[in-house]
């Protein structure tokens, strides 16, 4: 679960990291409650979980209260690789006199956790500078490595001490919360030597949350996403109008690359794990036909841990309920599966003995029907 | 890492071995609903599964196998150094301090949604006491013809003297699936885990095979998100690991910061891109599949 920056802020106020003086407002009239309160200049960012929002100009800066209103409205219809922001915040610009960058996040590989940090902050990390990249273990980071990363970086005095109490507070942050990644870029250096986090980047691990209940106000997740997580599948809504059911992320993932390479283009993955009943595939389907651009189905199945013939009868009752009327190419190999073909050689549901075959066929009507 | 870990010795054994080809086998968490499935088609695979663990249904049986409240309790019975794990994802990490406190020496962690947290208390516990974890999330291991222990369907495998190493379960199965069919069987079938933390990486499932001369190819599916593919790459070109490798990377069109079902699938940027794992192994001229039924005609090309 990636928190928005204002979110991440929040988190970084409870645990004492320093942040712009800051408001938030999802609408004019909640604008204008603060307006008058506000010292010029100010930033507006608008909160979004996709990233690039700097160079799609979703992050205005405003020098006089004339400028807010209509650069405010600017910002809510601004939409950043499809998405729309619900709320902006509006923070106080400060004076800085460097931009430093710091993280730690979940090093995969190494099955760690790492801290990268930068005296050159502002920019994507894959184009930070100097960055100093170590392992650390987040439960025993001491003042003493704390202040050895500072000196690193060629801080002293106040600046030094500023920034190894960050660096303290964030790891407890991140270990306190099963963070998978805490980011600051940049982490300002004010005038008067302090600290402070002028972004937040926090994703936490979803598998934890279920001992966060503070955290779940957080969780934002389509409507559609929430029922089919309910139903216990993972699904993502793409940009085409091919839905692609299957059993098994890798799975679904290299049907998605095959749809791909065959010129269709996949409007939803969804992948109902090992699991699933003939009940929750119905509910897979209920939930793909909720997307009104999807015009086919494809469903990739290798049986063995579901039983093929669960899914065919769910087929079956989702075309008896009028729940969905495009077509469905199935490709489905495992326990039952002559039996799952026997169920639905009468339906709107066409069988494969191989994926390709089922693409191609797919991938042929979809062009028949623009 | 001193000793290297000898998963074959655990799974099947030596033929002086009185129980080669048949070692006994734990399972925790027999009595539930997923667990009791597949010990069952385990059991009929011919995996010697000797005892159960359930907490609180110690002294009752499972088809004839004897449930105990705990590893501990089991072991006082049957002297066992293979476990599989079926437990929910939030006892995982009681139930892998129980069974390694006891022996055992591989366990098999099946749980998807364990928390990133538990699984590295759980990874440093077992590597502490010489312990390895298979997972967690993973499909587990099957070994053609002699034992399976995870929840992989038998069919698609035949015995053989290929590897396949896989970050997914179902492409476990359909690559080992079109192998079977084009007449390339396994030695040893290994799910990685979809989790962004595995007990075994891809580097360490190399290695269990890496001075086994039986097997004659590997076969590596990858997928997006993490570095275990560029690592892989590393390791094979600094041991120069020289048998045949054919890779598979699912996830080209998956876009970026979408979890993409696997909690360890997400591309941030250009790290875990499918782009950054396919040009990795192109660089040592591994050749990467566009679609799992290519698979088996590469290997072939390259056994020749």
């Amino acid at each position: 679960m990636k928190l928005l920056e204002f979110q991440g802020k929040e988190l970084f106020t409870e645990y004492d990291i320093a942040i712009p003086k800051s408001y938030l407002a999802k609408n004019q009239s909640e604008l204008n409650q603060f307006a008058d309160k506000l010292e010029f200049p100010v930033v507006l960012k608008s909160q979004l979980t996709v990233g690039g929002r700097g160079k799609a100009g979703a992050i205005l800066k405003c020098m006089s209260k004339e400028d807010l209103v209509p650069k405010f409205a600017e910002l809510l219809n601004k939409e950043v690789n499809g998405e729309l922001p619900k709320i902006i915040l509006i923070e106080e610009a400060v004076d800085i006199d460097k931009e430093l960058y710091l993280s730690l996040f979940l090093n995969r590989g190494k099955r760690t956790y790492s801290l990268i940090s930068s005296g050159q902050g502002g920019m994507d990390i894959e184009y930070v500078e100097n960055k100093v990249i170590q392992d650390i273990s987040i439960s025993g980071l001491t003042q003493a490595i704390a202040e050895s990363i500072a000196k690193n970086l060629g801080l002293s005095g106040v600046t030094a001490d500023s920034f190894s109490n960050i660096v303290i507070k964030l790891a407890k942050l991140v270990r306190e919360n099963e963070a998978e990644l805490a980011e600051i870029n940049p982490l300002a250096i004010l005038r008067d030597g302090t600290c402070l986090a002028l972004d937040a980047k926090i994703i936490i691990d979803d598998n934890s949350i279920f001992r966060h209940p503070e955290l779940r106000k957080y969780i934002q997740i389509s409507e559609l996403q929430e029922q089919a997580e309910k139903s216990g599948f993972s699904f993502v809504e793409l940009e085409g109008n091919i839905a692609i059911i299957g059993n098994g992320a890798g799975l679904v993932m290299s049907t998605l690359d095959i749809v791909n390479d065959a010129g269709g283009k996949p409007g939803a993955f969804l992948d109902f794990g090992g699991r699933a009943t003939t009940e929750t595939i119905y509910k897979a389907l209920e939930v793909i036909s909720k997307l009104s651009k999807i015009k086919a189905i494809l469903v990739n199945l290798f049986g063995g841990i579901v039983r093929t013939d669960l899914v065919a009868q769910a087929i079956l009752d989702a075309y008896k309920d009028g729940m969905i009327s495009v077509p469905i190419y199935a490709r489905i190999s495992g326990a039952e599966s002559d039996k799952a073909k026997q169920m639905l050689s009468n339906s709107n549901a066409k069988l494969y003995d191989t994926v390709e075959e089922a693409i191609t066929s797919l991938v042929q009507y979809i062009g028949r029907s623009k | 890492m001193s000793k290297k870990f000898d998963i074959f010795d655990i799974l099947v054994g030596k033929p002086e071995d009185p129980d080669y080809g048949n070692k006994p086998v734990i399972i925790q968490g027999i009595t539930g609903n997923f667990g009791s499935v597949h010990t069952r088609l385990m059991r009929e695979y011919g995996t010697n599964i000797v005892a159960g663990v359930t907490p609180n249904k110690g002294g009752q049986s499972f088809e004839g196998i004897p449930v105990f409240d705990s590893v501990k309790d089991a072991s006082k019975n049957f002297n066992v150094r293979i476990s599989g794990i079926f437990v929910p994802a939030q006892f995982f990490l009681a139930a892998v301090k129980d069974a390694v406190n006891s022996g055992i020496k591989l366990l098999v962690a099946i749980p998807e949604h364990v928390p990133i947290r538990d699984a590295m208390e759980a990874l440093d516990y077992a590597q502490t006491n010489g312990a390895r974890i298979l997972g967690p999330n993973t499909p587990g291991v099957i070994v053609p013809k002699i034992n399976k222990i995870g929840i992989m369907p038998s069919q698609p495998f035949i015995k053989g003297n290929t590897a396949v190493f896989s970050r997914s379960g179902t492409l476990m199965y359909e690559v080992s699936f079109h192998l079977s069919k084009a007449g390339i069987g396994q030695r040893i079938a290994l799910g990685i885990g979809g989790d962004p933390i595995n007990g075994t990486n891809l580097i360490e499932a190399f290695d269990l095979i890496s001075d086994r001369d039986e097997v004659d190819s590997v076969v590596v599916v990858g997928e997006i998100g993490g570095d275990a593919e560029e690592s892989l790459v590393e390791y094979i070109e600094k041991t120069g690991f020289n048998i045949p490798v054919v890779a598979y990377v699912a996830g080209r069109s998956a876009p970026k910061e979408k979890r993409m079902g696997h909690a360890g699938a997400i591309i941030y940027g250009n790290y875990g891109s499918a782009e950054s794992k396919i040009s990795s192994f192109s660089r040592v001229n591994i050749t990467v599949a566009k679609r799992p039924a290519e698979i088996p005609s590469i290997l072939k090309k390259l056994m020749k």
